[in-house]
């Protein structure tokens, strides 16, 4: 019953692309095989990230994490936020793992938001996408402005999450 | 792929090497990572038959006609909901949004529809708020539906 609970919105979806299916065969087909090749590309990515992330949680003390993204460190912080979103590999999800992982390990709450915001303007493989397709000063806007504003958020999420810090579930 | 397959050569060599150095720490590790995977499974199964919907039905053609080049603010605006709801793979934001300009949207209409594509999901939302809380959730996605309607109007006032 449990588990039913919580598939409930996968089985919701479910039954609208059977319903789909059948209203509108082509168009359902193409969805269940869209869905499928994004079940493979996530297969490629989640499994591999997750052990990492489980790696770097028994591995990785604290204190090394604070020194590098924690309060106080500054430039570091904002370095480490931007290689980490920078070289991301795949959907926004899959940094959500990532970043419980650094919430935890005591890395400050500006720089966990600014990565979530690199990952979502700026990751490497898309970036070349975006100056393919879009030009230099298209994508020159995007990041600069992206970034910059990411940053800002990263400090105000800290003065509004200063009183009550987010907590992770282990 | 070629990101998959660099993914699982880290991750392999790295479980390895831990595994040599401990023993214990390992498992603890992997059963750490397998819980974590169990716990967001059916979130990420749901987002991934919402990705095979929303391309299915949300066609270049259907997207173009609703944000043409002279659909101003409100098709920035509808553009950051369409963006919002839908989700789709990183690497096919681009070139879809090329593919719209083509078909005769409007760029700072698609700027925002691309930003938002990345930045804000309605779908990935329940799994957010049971990772980071329901307060960090939403301020996070609010946050990247603000930058998108900014992003698209720097656009529409510098590159138009």
């Amino acid at each position: 019953m449990k588990t039913l609970k919580k598939y409930r919105i996968f089985l919701l979806l479910l039954t609208g692309l059977i319903l789909l299916t059948l209203l509108a065969p082509t168009t359902g087909k193409n969805a269940f095989r869209l869905a499928g090749n994004s079940i493979m590309d996530m297969l490629s990515l989640l499994p591999p990230v997750l052990v990492l992330v489980g790696l770097l949680d028994v591995w990785v003390p604290k204190e090394v994490m604070m020194k590098y993204m924690g309060n106080g460190s500054g430039f570091r912080g904002i370095f480490f936020s931007l290689l980490l979103g920078f070289v991301a590999a795949g959907p926004l999800y899959i940094s959500f793992p990532v970043a419980t992982l650094l919430i935890k390990k005591g890395a400050a709450l500006r720089y966990v938001v600014f990565f979530i915001g690199v990952w979502t303007t700026a990751k490497l493989p898309v970036f070349i996408y975006e100056l393919t397709s879009f030009g230099y000063e298209f994508t020159a806007i995007h990041i600069i402005f992206g970034l910059t504003f990411y940053y800002f958020v990263g400090m105000a999420f800290e003065k509004i999450f200063a009183e009550k810090p987010i907590a992770i579930e282990e | 792929m070629i990101s998959g397959i660099i993914l699982y050569s880290v991750a392999i060599v790295l479980t390895i090497t831990s595994f040599f150095k401990d023993r214990g720490r390992t498992k603890k590790a992997l059963l750490k990572s397998f819980n974590l995977f169990k716990n967001i499974l059916p979130d990420v199964l749901s987002i991934m038959f919402f990705v095979g919907l929303s391309l299915a039905i949300l066609t270049p053609e259907l997207i173009s006609s609703l944000i043409g080049e002279s659909s101003g603010s409100l098709g920035i605006l509808l553009s950051t909901v369409v963006g919002s709801v839908a989700i789709v793979p990183s690497f096919v934001v681009f070139p879809l949004g090329s593919t719209l300009v083509q078909n005769g949207a409007g760029l700072p209409q698609v700027a925002a529809f691309m930003s938002s594509l990345m930045a804000v999901g309605f779908v990935t939302l329940p799994m957010e708020s049971k990772l980071f809380g329901r307060k960090f959730a939403y301020l996070r996605n609010a946050s990247g539906a603000v930058m998108s309607v900014i992003f698209a109007y720097i656009i529409w006032g510098v590159m138009i």
